[in-house]
């Protein structure tokens, strides 16, 4: 029970960070109905310049609690906004100017930039691990018990509490936006018809790059809870990242925002469940195999809208 | 009783169709006489394409039997079979409202296409087809042969190496027709074939089914909206409303239905107590005969 | 410098300044971070080594490189007479060369490929890459059948690949199966994986397919990288037998192929050799695919591609059709993996990550969709691409991608991008791509 209950802890952390990835796919894909291969990358991209950042204030786990606080949140908003600007000029260059022709195209492009944002990354900060001294220490003890087999401890951390916390505040405020702002009206009505949207005077084009930019701050949010959790990251996590990410998006449902959470908590959950109870050696097919399972029993995913085929 | 009820090629029985809390179609019954043509109307969102889509097994409906009968005996529940084998079994083909042709593939190979199953066969699925025996050669033939007598009739032959997607629109409802027909159907359903034809074309495509019904022996169904096409051709008419059947007999008796003219027109609402009364007293008049 | 612009999308310089400022912006935010600050392991933490000069010539270049597009190709304003419309005229040219001679061509290339190997500038590395090259199109011809004519869009291919490897490689370990043996057992085994894979996912949308079939391609390598008893996981499985010329080994002394030939030993025997067995292989392929093409299960792919309803409303089972298409590309795939054992001797799950299954469905994309002709040009560009960059080590897979997004941007249907009818009754004319349907999906 006490081993359970760390594992689910455990599993909402890691579906917290697949859940704020998910939701950059799931928006564009919503928007424009493409895979946007490079945001796991984005993700990755993230992470780095939240490390830079990091290092460059020097703030380190004896800085002081007011400090660390106000430099992270320094952190984040670098981080933040720098991605925005990686983002934005992917879809710009990237992917707009094949908007509206052949739908394999863009998908081949963002298999182009997943590579050059990797090799990029690989290039300028070096191909090995970066390690990063734990910031955020020291965590709450919710439940102990001793038995004859031992002293067990279910504890939640610091860092785990400020990542749920993260999660819930920005699904909170990206909600928001997507349902009570002109803007999210605007991005609704492009999924919808965007070529109706655009005659009615919303410019689509900004729209789509508002999304990609929303898409890629999340994800630099991502990155940063990334580094800060596990404390180490090199240029080939956002592949891996980026792939489950998408499973979430897709098994949510893709297209919604509560489906892409709700899915990257079940990943998280399935990941952690099977390597605490199976093996750690084949947590991802679990995750993948439960994709296929969902999908084959219910191809919208488990919040989507059900598809009536159109005869 | 009429002659449809006689000879009858398909038969609809109390067919029900809903879509979580709409009733498309409400307990609609109707038979397809072999050898005629059958005109379904009825108002826009009537239920008219729902029943197509029930007969074809694009839907399953939720109540009702739809029975297709050969002339050689056998009998077909379609509402039981899976899409694909109602053209390939019971030999229901079909068209759709907004064209569904194979765009990128020329007009003689749309046709080829319909004609998969007796080729699959033919190439003993593929194998013999590989090896390049005879008796893949000569279906081959044979399959180009009826494609070009589908492209004579439809008027296409100086099209046939084109892309479908590069012909005018009436020569694709032509196309769309011509490729139905290389299933060799018993009936043929047709979802609005007239709509958007110039007049010239709409002629041509009338004396295209007239020649079907006659010398192809294959029962058409129809939707259409275009009246003068229904009343010029067909032989019975069924008409919907509300996914209920109001009138069903030839087009002259159809035609002067009060129902009919009701729901096609709108009454004032004086006149709706006198419809109605009419529709009572008809109703009983049916029930009593 | 005004009366020169025609249109009113002109050069003013303002509108120049404010793109060139947010360029600058950009460019400084992208490469000014990422660039400029190199995170090194230190003692006691991380450290940051500054690289200032080398971010801010990047930014330099950007600001330049985009002020000297706005002074010629944009004079016009952007968009116009760009680079683009340059590489085109150029490609149409050649394009215009080639028109109407194919079938020459074909027969020069056939040609070419068969004295290849004999040609006296074609040592070991000519020989090792053109085996490289004729693998990618082989696989390149396979996947084509699913995406390019099926309109499947499959993002796991190389686990068929893979499939194909490790089943020779296992095979031989553990029975001691011969390669000749071996080679039709990879396909159907892969084949048989392929309709397992298949008929459950099938039936979903076009994006979901390509999640789950990415997600099997991972799902393999994984089990192959953690069976650690049987497939020698990360470790791989080595000691894989050499293929034999119909049962004579590549090797020296008596009784081997040398020796009954009446040749002297050498080791490019069995490079030639491997040459000419990868290039039969993508020739069967290429063989197989035409005739399929033409025969009615190869129209049936494209009719599924087109328009996935009206192929039901004519009788056609989409599944059957869509499972044949799968299993056929995945016995080529599996083909192709056996022959990467044998000629590798050594196999190991890192050959099958997804990286392949994309390069692979770059080469189709590229090449145009379902043009047979458009996978052999994209696989000599990618796959000849990146070993001409050999030298640039670190930037190899770096140009690899850029070339990967300019090329489709600039020719986003690929380099060939006209179908060729199956059937034809007067004339065969190609069909416009912008006529061809992209498959499921949309």
């Amino acid at each position: 029970m006490e081993y359970f209950l760390q594992q689910l802890i455990n599993g909402i952390t890691l579906g917290s960070i697949y859940g704020l990835i998910a939701i950059g796919y799931t928006m564009v894909y919503g928007i424009i109905g493409m895979i946007n291969f490079a945001h796991g990358d984005i993700f990755m991209v993230g992470s780095f310049i939240a490390l830079i950042v990091i290092t460059a204030l020097g703030i380190t786990v004896a800085s002081g609690a007011g400090v660390i606080i106000a430099a992270l949140i320094l952190v984040l908003i670098c981080a933040m906004l720098i991605s925005s600007a990686y983002g934005w000029t992917l879809e710009r260059l990237a992917y707009r100017p094949l908007r509206g022709s052949f739908r394999l195209a863009p998908l081949i492009t963002a298999i182009g930039v997943s590579i050059v944002l990797q090799n990029y990354i690989q290039i300028a900060q070096g191909a090995r691990v970066k390690p990063l001294q734990p910031i955020i220490t020291g965590g709450h003890t919710i439940m102990k018990r001793v038995d004859e087999a031992g002293e067990f401890v279910v504890q939640i951390s610091n860092i785990q509490i400020l990542i749920i916390v993260t999660t819930l505040v920005l699904m909170g405020i990206f909600s928001l936006i997507i349902a009570k702002t002109s803007l999210g009206r605007a991005q609704r009505a492009c999924e919808q018809d965007r070529k109706m949207a655009s005659l009615l005077g919303i410019n689509v084009d900004r729209t789509i790059s508002t999304t990609f930019v929303m898409g890629a701050a999340l994800a630099a949010v991502a990155g940063l809870m990334f580094l800060l959790y596990y404390g180490v990251i090199d240029f080939f996590i956002g592949f891996v990242a980026g792939v489950k990410a998408f499973t979430a998006a897709v098994l949510g449902g893709i297209g919604s925002l509560p489906g892409a959470m709700l899915g990257g908590l079940v990943i998280g959950l399935i990941e952690t469940f099977w390597s605490a109870y199976f093996s750690v050696e084949y947590k991802d097919v679990a995750a993948f195999a439960m994709l296929a399972i969902v999908l084959i029993f219910l191809p919208q995913g488990l919040l989507g809208k059900p598809e009536v085929e159109k005869v | 009783m009429a002659k449809w009820d006689e000879n009858v090629l398909l038969s609809v029985e109390h067919l029900s169709m809903r879509f979580g809390g709409l009733l498309a179609v409400n307990d609609l019954s109707f038979n397809v006489g072999r050898g005629d043509i059958t005109a379904l109307i009825g108002p826009n969102g009537a239920g008219k394409t729902t029943v197509f889509n029930c007969i074809t097994g694009f839907y399953k409906p939720t109540e009702g039997m739809i029975t297709a009968r050969h002339e050689d005996g056998q009998t077909f529940l379609l509402e039981r079979m899976d899409d694909f084998k109602i053209p390939k079994r019971a030999k229901v083909a079909r068209t759709f409202q907004n064209i569904r042709l194979f765009g990128g593939m020329t007009v003689l190979e749309n046709l080829m296409v319909a004609q998969h199953n007796p080729l699959m066969i033919a190439s003993n699925f593929t194998i013999g087809g590989i090896l390049g025996l005879s008796g893949f050669k000569k279906a081959e033939n044979e399959a180009v042969e009826l494609a070009k007598y589908w492209m004579d009739k439809a008027g296409l032959t100086y099209r046939a190496d084109d892309a479908a997607a590069d012909l005018p629109y009436g020569e694709q409802r032509k196309l769309e027709i011509a490729r139905a027909m290389c299933t060799r159907p018993k009936l043929l359903c047709l979802d609005e074939p007239a709509a958007g034809l110039n007049p010239r074309e709409s002629e041509e495509l009338n004396s295209l089914l007239l020649f079907i019904r006659e010398k192809e022996n294959t029962g058409i169904l129809l939707i259409e909206h275009d009246m003068n096409v229904v009343m010029e051709i067909s032989d019975h008419v069924v008409v919907l409303d509300y996914g209920v059947k109001i009138s069903d007999g030839t087009p002259d008796e159809v035609k002067n239905d009060p129902k009919v003219i009701a729901a096609y027109l709108g009454v004032d609402d004086d006149e709706v107590d006198e419809v109605e009364h009419q529709i009572e007293q008809t109703a009983g008049s049916q029930e009593g005969a | 410098m005004s009366s020169q612009v025609s249109s009113g999308a002109g050069l003013s310089p303002a509108m120049m300044a404010k793109d060139l400022l947010v360029a600058g912006i950009l460019a400084a935010a992208i490469f000014g971070t990422t660039l400029g600050f190199k995170t090194e392991t230190a003692v006691g933490g991380l450290s940051l080594e500054y690289k200032m000069g080398l971010a801010a010539s990047s930014i330099a270049i950007v600001v330049v490189g985009r002020l000297l597009l706005w002074l010629t190709l944009w004079r016009k304003g952007p968009g116009t007479g760009s680079a683009s419309s340059v590489a085109d005229s150029v490609f149409n040219g050649v394009v215009s060369l080639f028109e109407g001679r194919t079938k020459i061509l074909g027969i020069a290339a056939l040609l070419f490929a068969l004295v290849f190997p004999f040609l006296p500038f074609a040592d070991r590395y000519w020989i090792d890459l053109a085996i490289l090259i004729l693998t990618y199109i082989m696989l390149g011809w396979g996947l084509n059948i699913v995406v390019g004519l099926a309109g499947l869009l499959d993002l796991g291919y190389v686990a068929f690949y893979a499939i194909g490897a490790y089943s020779y490689a296992l095979l031989a370990h553990y029975f001691g199966f011969s390669f000749w043996m071996c080679l039709p057992l990879a396909g159907i085994l892969a084949a048989f994986w392929g309709i397992i894979l298949g008929f459950p996912v099938l039936r979903l949308r076009g994006d979901y397919l390509a999640i789950v079939t990415l997600a099997f391609g991972e799902i393999i390598r994984v089990v192959l990288l953690n069976w650690y008893q049987f497939t020698g996981g990360p470790d791989g499985l080595s000691g894989i037998p050499r293929p034999t010329f119909f049962g004579l080994p590549f090797k020296r002394g008596e009784g081997n192929f040398a020796d009954v030939f009446g040749l002297d030993y050498s080791s490019i025997h069995r490079i030639i050799f491997l040459y000419f067995l990868i290039l039969a292989l993508a020739l069967l392929t290429n063989f197989v695919t035409n005739r399929l093409r033409r025969l009615p299960i190869g129209r049936a792919w494209e009719a599924l591609r087109e328009d996935e309803i009206a192929c039901r409303s004519l009788g056609l089972n989409t599944t059957m059709v869509k499972l044949s298409a799968f299993a056929i590309g995945a016995m080529f795939a599996g083909f192709a993996g056996s022959f990467f054992a044998t000629r590798q001797g050594f196999i190991s799950p890192e050959s099958f990550t997804f990286i392949e299954s994309a390069l692979i469905l770059a080469i189709v994309v590229l090449g145009g969709m379902g043009s047979q002709v458009g996978v052999v040009i994209a696989s000599i560009a990618l796959i000849g691409g990146f070993e001409f960059f050999r030298e640039a080590e670190q930037f190899r897979m770096l140009i690899f991608g850029l070339a990967m997004v300019v090329i489709m941007v600039w020719k986003p249907r690929g380099l060939v991008s006209t179908r060729i009818p199956s059937i034809f009754l007067k004339e065969k004319k190609a069909v416009s791509s912008d006529m061809v349907a992209q498959g499921e999906g949309h």
